[in-house]
């Protein structure tokens, strides 16, 4: 379970996260959207100490992120997160990118961590590219490595940056596809996204933020057919054309 | 004026200048591999975000690029056995001190322009890929080494290559110490047999195809690299 309790972050004097006060239970799949600028990479970022905050409290089962106890490498090796741009390792052949992080942080042995690629490859529809690399792969096979390596660790939660945005149209679904079978067996997922298909179909509430506050949570069909706040109106309104 | 190689070319020449070239092919491996690994760590210091860090990298690299190299193995080999334990001094003048005094201040001024070709490579690198591997939970070295290094390295390789060169010259720079390499062994040979011509035109063949040898090899491990990353 993540809180986020009096949340607030500023990037040198601008105020980027407004008392931001949300809760995420275990198994809750929640879609985080709003207009560009808006904070919505910065709260989730948060989360797993990629942007420290100056006020407030972020806890996972309890757990102050920012505590003075947590290991961040700790931290960040039980929390995928998936990037807009994918940033997998290009010198690093795709089941490598995914073995990777398990061997270094965890010490598997190196035949268990490739049993497990391999096996998340073959989840995501990619154990045939194994060995290739990934500048040869499209964008979507891309992300979906991206998503292995990310499991690789286990995590319990997994938070996802816009991981469709930078995608052709045509190569949108195989990723939301990996995502929703994701979101069936019951992981606890953070999406910032604009899909709204997507989200009516998995996600358990969506947050619109804007000026890096929240100014609505609703369930996504009620989200997109009545959105309440005019801002977040207007919003729907944009994303329908 | 007639070349007579005949007259360098006997046995007691001819094993002089063997030697000669296998100690300089030892100092100049040595010297790559540690000024290599010295230069990964120099820059996996001098990029972390900590101040005190990138300036003693950035003084460690000014000291050696600013400084004549014949200067810096005499530093070595005149004034840093006055300053180091007595014991590692024995030590070391039990060991050939001059091949590794020479080997120091070798292996620290190429790991100064190495780490100098690999931060610029690294600063073509996205920045997104650092960021990548510490979402894992990867750390900062384990990042680097990795994640960055190697792609910096890659993209730096041309550079690389050249400062290479640059370390195997410097080598003949060691026979100022008394280092019995190639081009001590030439002068020897010279210097008994008045040679000069036929002499340094054995030792000029060496130090060209070893060149070769390196640029070829480096040319292999780019050709390596693109086809593995799929160009
Ligand atoms: N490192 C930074 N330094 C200064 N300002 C920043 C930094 N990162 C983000 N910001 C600012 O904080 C605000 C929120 O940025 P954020 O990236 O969280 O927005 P977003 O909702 O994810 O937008 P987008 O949809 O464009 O990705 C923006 O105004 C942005 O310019
Ligand atoms: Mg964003």
């Amino acid at each position: 379970m993540i809180v986020f309790e009096n949340v607030d972050k500023w990037y040198g004097t601008y105020h980027a996260l407004n008392n931001v006060n949300e809760t995420i239970g275990k198994g809750e799949v929640v879609v985080i959207c709003g207009p560009s600028g808006s904070g919505k990479s910065t709260l989730i970022r948060t989360v797993n100490r990629l942007e420290p905050i100056q006020k407030g409290r972020i806890t996972i089962d309890g757990r102050d992120v920012n505590g003075a106890d947590v290991n961040v490498n700790a931290l960040r090796s039980g929390i995928g997160f998936v990037f807009q741009q994918f940033n997998l390792f290009p010198h690093l052949s795709v089941v490598r990118n995914v073995m990777l992080a398990p061997m270094r942080v965890h010490k598997v042995p190196e035949k268990t961590a490739r049993e497990t690629a391999m096996d998340l490859l073959d989840k995501v529809g990619l154990a045939h590219k194994a060995d290739e690399f990934p500048p040869r792969l499209s964008g979507g096979q891309q992300q979906r490595v991206a998503i292995a390596r990310a499991l690789a660790m286990k995590p319990p939660v997994m938070l996802f940056d816009e991981p469709t945005s930078a995608l052709d149209p045509e190569l949108v679904g195989e990723v939301l596809n990996v995502m929703k079978q994701l979101a069936s067996e019951g992981m606890t997922m953070l999406c910032v996204t604009h899909e709204m298909g997507f989200a009516r179909e998995v996600a358990d509430r969506v947050i619109f933020m804007d000026g890096g506050a929240v100014l609505e949570r609703a369930a996504p069909e009620d989200f997109f057919q009545r959105p309440q706040h005019p801002r977040a109106r207007k919003f729907v309104a944009d994303i329908r054309h | 004026m007639t070349l007579d190689f005949a007259a360098i070319l006997t046995p007691q020449y001819t094993q002089w200048m063997l030697s000669g070239a296998m100690t300089s092919l030892a100092l100049f491996a040595s010297a790559w591999v540690l000024a290599f690994l010295t230069a990964s760590l120099l820059v996996a210091i001098g990029s972390a975000p900590f101040r005190p860090a990138q300036f003693t990298v950035a003084t460690f690299v000014e000291y050696h690029r600013n400084i004549p190299m014949l200067v810096q193995i005499f530093v070595w080999y005149f004034a840093m056995p006055q300053l180091l334990p007595d014991a590692w001094t024995t030590w070391i003048n039990a060991h050939n001190s001059e091949f590794i005094f020479a080997l120091i201040a070798l292996f620290l001024n190429s790991a100064a322009y190495m780490s100098e070709d690999m931060r610029s490579g690294l600063r073509s690198l996205p920045r997104e890929q650092m960021e990548a591997g510490r979402a894992l939970g990867l750390s900062y070295l384990q990042t680097m080494r990795d994640v960055l290094l190697p792609q910096a390295i890659r993209a730096a390789l041309p550079p690389l290559i050249n400062q290479s060169l640059a370390l195997f010259k410097a080598t003949s720079l060691a026979m100022a110490i008394g280092v019995a390499e190639m081009t001590y062994a030439s002068r020897q040979v010279e210097n008994e047999t008045y040679r000069t011509f036929e002499t340094f035109a054995i030792a000029s063949a060496f130090y060209v195809t070893l060149s070769f040898a390196i640029m070829a090899l480096g040319a292999w491990v780019d050709r390596r690299n693109q086809k593995a990353a799929g160009h």
